[in-house]
């Protein structure tokens, strides 16, 4: 009962900030509605912004209304320039999906390799320690120059990026599997194969999703940015395209899709590691 | 000791002290133990009764002398011992069954599922936990996971048990039960058994022989005490005994005083090889004592408990 009331009042809370974002908002965007008499063909050059004194940033209910127009039809394709939002996601999320599990591929194997010999991890920790912090928009020439396709170079910047969090956390989480459940395997004559498999594995991996959740977090970060880099598809090339084409509602409207799918990957990454997840 | 099933032959750990040298837990350690006998070791935190325990499940290497088992070095772990953890370490990701199938498993590699399950079952059953099959370690008392820990380590029907402080996380009543069921299951199976613990009355019940270790670092075997309570003993009567007292003033005599100053008073006659064996109470040793006569259990005298 406590629980569920404080849940209720948290929604509550949250639908009246929300309520009062969007007030302020659109009450900052309404304009002040004075009519400057002027020439008819002069104010229609002029445009609102003159002539009505509306902003030029769109209000609530025009970025409502174009969000509408978007879900309503969101697989068009009237050629290069004019595809539907919905494709531009499913090209975005074709590549975070490409190069994140291309990532994991390498990540999970190499991190356990780093936590299972200390020798492996003290010998590769210093190209980890330098090849972490660069910025993965950094490989983006390098990746144009030796792959030279556009779209491959933007899965290799993805795949780049997603690539530390989950080899570090797997690391870790082998390295920190409890001497205890090690001794375990050891007094019963457990190979070190199956000790991989049936100790390490299952103690390590919740430790692994953890480090998957922050990665399919910044691969999510990055396709945006690398999108507007390489142009042509998705859904970074679309908040830039609409930028050229002074489009501030369909760049909010990308906005808001960008923060809603990004929820969705990490949701569903939540739920995952939860269902691995073992009481002690 | 004519059958030494287990021999400990002089063992010793040494690890490298922070400022340089080494730090001697224990030296020139030797042991031995017939088949079907129950040994507790005794000792101050830091005497290395882990260690020995550890050594003795292959888990650690000495750094001097060997362990014999039936007629065979230790060479690493093997499932011819097993151990039962203080603190249990179950695996948590699996269910009770789960964690004792893994053991059956390990031993029995080419066994079907059903047949590891049956053999799994069985141990389940005869430690109480029937009904609890389907459970993970995280929704079981600390009794029950400690049982299947038990269960684990027979289910592999090893020829060595061995024992670091099972009971001592435990609740006295939980305890009392469990030192009941491994004791019958002890007897009735002939297991060997070696287990360390700091509770004398556990050492007095289970145990045929008590193995006294003196104050680490350091550390050496000080003496044997022979159990002179009968053999077949129950938790209600054992303590009403009239050896009992002697037998546990004896011990706590040796923890609280004898264990510090050992080795300054025996220096002389201690021979590591051939330890001192006393029968508490009983008036002729069976090997004539090289302890000082002040050692002596004084008769009835009660001690307040540790």
């Amino acid at each position: 009962m406590k629980t569920a009331s404080l849940t209720g009042r948290a929604a509550v809370v949250s639908f009246a900030l929300l309520f009062t974002f969007l007030l302020a908002w659109h009450l900052a965007t309404c304009g002040s509605k004075t009519v400057h008499h002027m020439n008819p063909e002069y104010a229609k050059l002029m445009g609102a912004t003159a002539t009505q004194g509306k902003s030029a940033m769109p209000g609530p209910i025009d970025v409502g209304a174009k969000l509408w127009e978007h879900l309503r039809r969101p697989f068009y394709d009237n050629g290069p320039n004019d595809k539907g939002v919905g494709i531009q996601l499913a090209y975005s999320i074709a590549r975070v999906m490409i190069g994140y599990l291309l990532a994991m591929l390498v990540a999970i194997p190499v991190g356990f390799l780093i936590g299972m010999s200390p020798l492996m991890g003290k010998a590769l920790d210093p190209f980890i320690q330098v090849l972490k912090p660069i910025s993965p928009l950094a490989w983006m020439p390098l990746a144009l120059y030796t792959i030279k396709d556009s779209s491959l170079s933007a899965i290799f910047v993805i795949f780049i990026c997603s690539l530390w969090p989950t080899m570090i956390n797997t690391a870790f989480g082998v390295a920190a599997v409890r001497r205890e459940w090690l001794n375990v395997a050891k007094t019963l004559e457990v190979g070190t194969f199956r000790r991989a498999f049936t100790i390490i594995l299952p103690a390590a991996v919740p430790t692994i999703l953890t480090g998957m959740r922050i990665s399919i977090g910044i691969a999510w970060l990055v396709i945006v940015a690398a999108e507007m880099l390489v142009g042509g598809t998705g859904i970074g090339y679309f908040v830039w395209n609409e930028w050229n084409n002074l489009s501030i509602t369909n760049v909010i409207t990308a906005i808001l899709l960008i923060g809603l799918v990004g929820m969705l990957l990490d949701f569903i990454l939540a739920r995952l590691t939860r269902l691995v997840t073992f009481p002690e | 000791m004519s059958d030494r099933f287990i021999s400990v032959e002089g063992i010793a750990r040494r690890f490298p002290a922070p400022g340089g040298g080494t730090t001697t837990v224990f030296e020139d350690l030797w042991l031995s133990m017939a088949r079907g006998e129950f040994v507790c070791m005794i000792g101050h935190s830091g005497c290395g009764k882990t260690t020995v325990l550890n050594i003795l499940a292959g888990l650690d290497v000495p750094s001097d002398g060997t362990v014999i088992v039936d007629g065979q070095a230790i060479e690493g772990p093997s499932l011819d011992r097993a151990v039962i953890f203080q603190s249990h370490a179950l695996l948590p990701w699996r269910t009770v069954i789960g964690n004792v199938a893994y053991a059956v498993s390990s031993k029995w590699r080419r066994w079907s599922a059903a047949q590891v399950a049956a053999h799994s079952q069985k141990f389940i059953d005869l430690v109480g936990l029937k009904g609890a099959e389907h459970k993970r370690p995280a929704e079981l008392s600390g009794g029950m996971k400690q049982r299947v820990g038990i269960a684990r380590a027979l289910s592999i029907e090893p020829k060595i048990m061995l024992m670091d402080e099972p009971f001592s996380a435990l609740d006295a009543l939980t305890r009392g039960t469990l030192q009941d069921e491994v004791r019958g299951v002890c007897q009735e199976t002939g297991q060997t058994v070696f287990m360390i613990t700091h509770d004398v009355d556990e050492a007095i019940y289970l145990a045929d022989k008590i193995v006294l270790m003196t104050n680490g670092p350091g550390a050496v075997l000080a003496e044997i005490a022979e159990n002179p309570l009968p053999r077949e003993r129950t938790r209600n009567e054992f303590h009403k005994h009239p050896l009992y007292y002697a037998t546990r003033n004896h011990i706590i005599d040796f923890l609280v005083s004898r264990s510090r100053t050992f080795i300054e008073k025996a220096r002389d006659t201690y021979n590591p090889r051939n330890v001192a064996v006393v029968r508490p109470g009983l008036p002729e040793p069976t090997i004539a004592r090289a302890q000082d006569p002040s050692a002596k259990p004084s008769r009835g005298q009660q001690v307040a408990a540790h």
